[in-house]
């Protein structure tokens, strides 16, 4: 089987209409379900989080079969994503995707049990601290994207179970749980 | 019956006269009755088709093909005399009608030359068709005597002076040269709009350059509408010279042949279609039973020789297959490309085909292209194009564009799960394909 990375690729992905958009309606729903499927499964495992339509994301080609995606193709398997809730556009024009592996609620959640494992129910920390500090170190939020876990955080707030608020230096906020 | 004092004649399965050999067709006229008025048991064939050729009289029902056996015709041979038209103040009221005396053997059956008796049969034309043409075109294949130097049937007596005869007047073509054709012309006025602009639309398709012509054209037959209007408040003799002119110019800008036709109206596509329906029998057994209509019309046209027809009357002709009981039938794919299609011709068929070639393994691991389908299935690739692309529209193939070009596949889509994207179900296409793909 083939791999991309680390990645083990379907069998599927050497088949030359997986590269073509198809017309026929059910034929394209279905191509389009799985190019969802194995664009959700490569990111969360190798933790990607954007995806640029113009740059070289290594999904979108398959240099064994000679066939890659054509832009159009690409951006119908991304907005499937989006009207799913499982992508957002970062712009009005369509360039990059933020794929969610994990919906912004599960984001949460994740968050929530990293507070609870590291005892941290009444602590202060910034978000800088939280994605690449000692304590998120070989959890999902290792690393995670800025933006992404921005909307997690606010996401608490607004359910009460922590504040944000401005950090003392310019590029970075603080965060005070209270579970 | 007619049967009693006519003979039958012999229909093809779409309801096109079977022609003797050497047998010609000169006229057709729709609308018209057969009767005797004294023979009183005589029927009265109503409203039906009237087919002059160069031996017989032709009479069939309307709508054909349904009950063909009441259809018969009188031989030319049996004629002894044509009455021409009288002209009374009785005739302005009624239909016009054409009256010929035939002989019959004393029981009142119509037979060739050498009957006891004899009968008149009357032709009530009801249509709006110009009876006196007809007539016309009666009186030449009477006189031309077609049937004697074809060979006489069999038990009929050849006639006294039957060789002074035939060298003069024998397989007299009907009416053309320039008399014909303005005589024609002369019909054309009585219906111009219609047709004119029938030919003009004919004109603008094939020669789109020449609408400077057209609008000329057009101009004229407005000043000669105008012109014949006028008429009866006096005509100048400039106006006069005019027309005259008007009509050889359109006569040298070749809009005569669409009028011809025009004035069988019609019936001209309806024998036509008939006609066809006949002949592409053969064709579309050979193509297995799809042809597109572009072969068709090469064929076609090749089998009339001289006669040719255009294109538009080739799809007019397909088009009134609908309205006729015939086995074949046009087929729009939805690419515009026009087929005719028998009936009995199943697209299943087509389809388990293309199934069994696409799952051979130099196909699942390359795709088919037309071509390659079109040698398999003996058909042309434009045609076998139009195939793959329906087996692609129910789900059975999907395809592959890419630089190499436009290919099919087998459609593996429909059997994967997007549940799990690893599972390969034994005994599954995608089963097969993985095996064919990794054998390479």
């Amino acid at each position: 089987m083939q791999t991309l990375g680390e990645f083990k690729l379907p069998h599927f992905f050497n088949y030359p209409p997986y590269f073509t958009l198809q017309p026929v309606k059910d034929t394209r729903e279905k191509q389009i379900q799985l190019w969802k499927e194995l664009i959700l499964d490569y990111c969360r495992t190798q933790k990607i989080f954007v995806v640029g339509l113009d740059e070289d994301f290594l999904l979108f080609s398959n240099p064994v079969i000679e066939r890659s995606l054509s832009h159009e193709a690409r951006e119908a398997f991304l907005s499937a994503l989006v009207s799913e809730g499982r992508a957002e556009w970062l712009d009005k024009s369509h360039k990059r995707c933020l794929i969610l592996w994990h919906r912004i609620q599960d984001w949460a959640d994740l968050i929530i049990s990293f507070v609870k494992d590291n005892g941290l129910e009444d602590s202060v920390m910034t978000v800088e601290e939280m994605r690449s500090g000692v304590e998120s170190r070989g959890t999902e939020l290792h690393g995670m994207d800025r933006t992404i876990l921005m909307r997690a955080l606010k996401h608490l707030e607004h359910k009460g179970k922590l504040v944000i608020f401005k950090g003392t230096s310019a590029d970075d906020e603080g965060i005070k749980f209270s579970l | 019956m007619a049967g009693d004092f006519l003979p039958a004649a012999e229909l093809t399965a779409s309801g096109r006269p079977v022609l003797k050999s050497g047998e010609v067709e000169c006229s057709l006229l729709s609308a018209v009755d057969l009767l005797s008025e004294e023979l009183p048991t005589f029927p009265h064939l109503k409203s039906g088709l009237v087919i002059l050729t160069t031996h017989r009289l032709l009479w069939l029902p309307p709508e054909t093909g349904t009950h063909t056996k009441s259809s018969c015709f009188v031989p030319l041979s049996a004629i002894q005399h044509i009455f021409s038209a009288k002209k009374s103040i009785k005739s302005m009221f009624h239909s016009p009608r054409i009256r010929f005396q035939v002989s019959t053997t004393s029981d009142g059956k119509v037979t060739e030359r050498g009957g006891l008796k004899s009968a008149v049969i009357t032709l009530i034309v009801r249509g709006k068709t110009d009876p006196d043409s007809f007539l016309g075109k009666l009186w030449d294949a009477w006189r031309g005597r077609a049937w004697e130097a074809s060979g006489s049937e069999s038990g009929s007596q050849s006639g006294d002076g039957e060789g002074s005869t035939s060298g003069s007047l024998a397989l007299r073509p009907p009416v053309v040269g320039v008399a014909g054709i303005l005589r024609k012309e002369q019909e054309m006025w009585e219906s111009t709009d219609k047709s004119l602009q029938d030919a003009f639309q004919d004109l603008n398709a094939l020669m789109s350059k020449a609408k400077e012509m057209v609008m000329l054209a057009e101009k004229m037959r407005l000043k000669l509408l105008s012109g014949s209007n006028n008429q009866t408040s006096g005509t100048n003799d400039d106006e006069m010279g005019t027309k005259e002119e008007m009509h050889d110019w359109l006569l040298s800008v070749g809009i005569v042949s669409p009028v011809t036709k025009e004035s069988a109206g019609a019936l001209y596509h309806q024998q036509l279609s008939r006609q066809l329906a006949d002949f592409v029998k053969i064709p579309l057994e050979r193509a297995g039973g799809m042809i597109n209509l572009i072969d068709i019309y090469c064929l076609f046209n090749r089998a009339r020789g001289t006669e040719l027809i255009s294109p538009d009357d080739l799809l007019q002709a397909c088009s009134l297959w609908e309205k006729f009981d015939v086995s074949v039938m046009l087929r729009k794919f939805d690419s515009g490309v026009m087929v005719i299609q028998s009936k009995s011709h199943s697209d299943d068929e087509v389809f388990t085909r293309i199934r069994s070639l696409v799952m051979k393994p130099e196909a699942l691991q390359n795709g088919v292209s037309a071509s390659d389908a079109a040698m398999t299935l003996g058909v042309a690739p434009a045609m076998a194009k139009e195939y793959l692309l329906a087996a692609e529209g129910k789900g059975l193939l999907c395809r592959d564009v890419s630089p190499d070009g436009f290919r099919f596949y087998i459609n593996l889509f429909l059997e994967l799960n997007p549940e799990d994207i690893y599972l390969v179900r034994d005994h599954s296409r995608y089963s097969t394909w993985i095996r064919a793909v990794s054998s390479s």
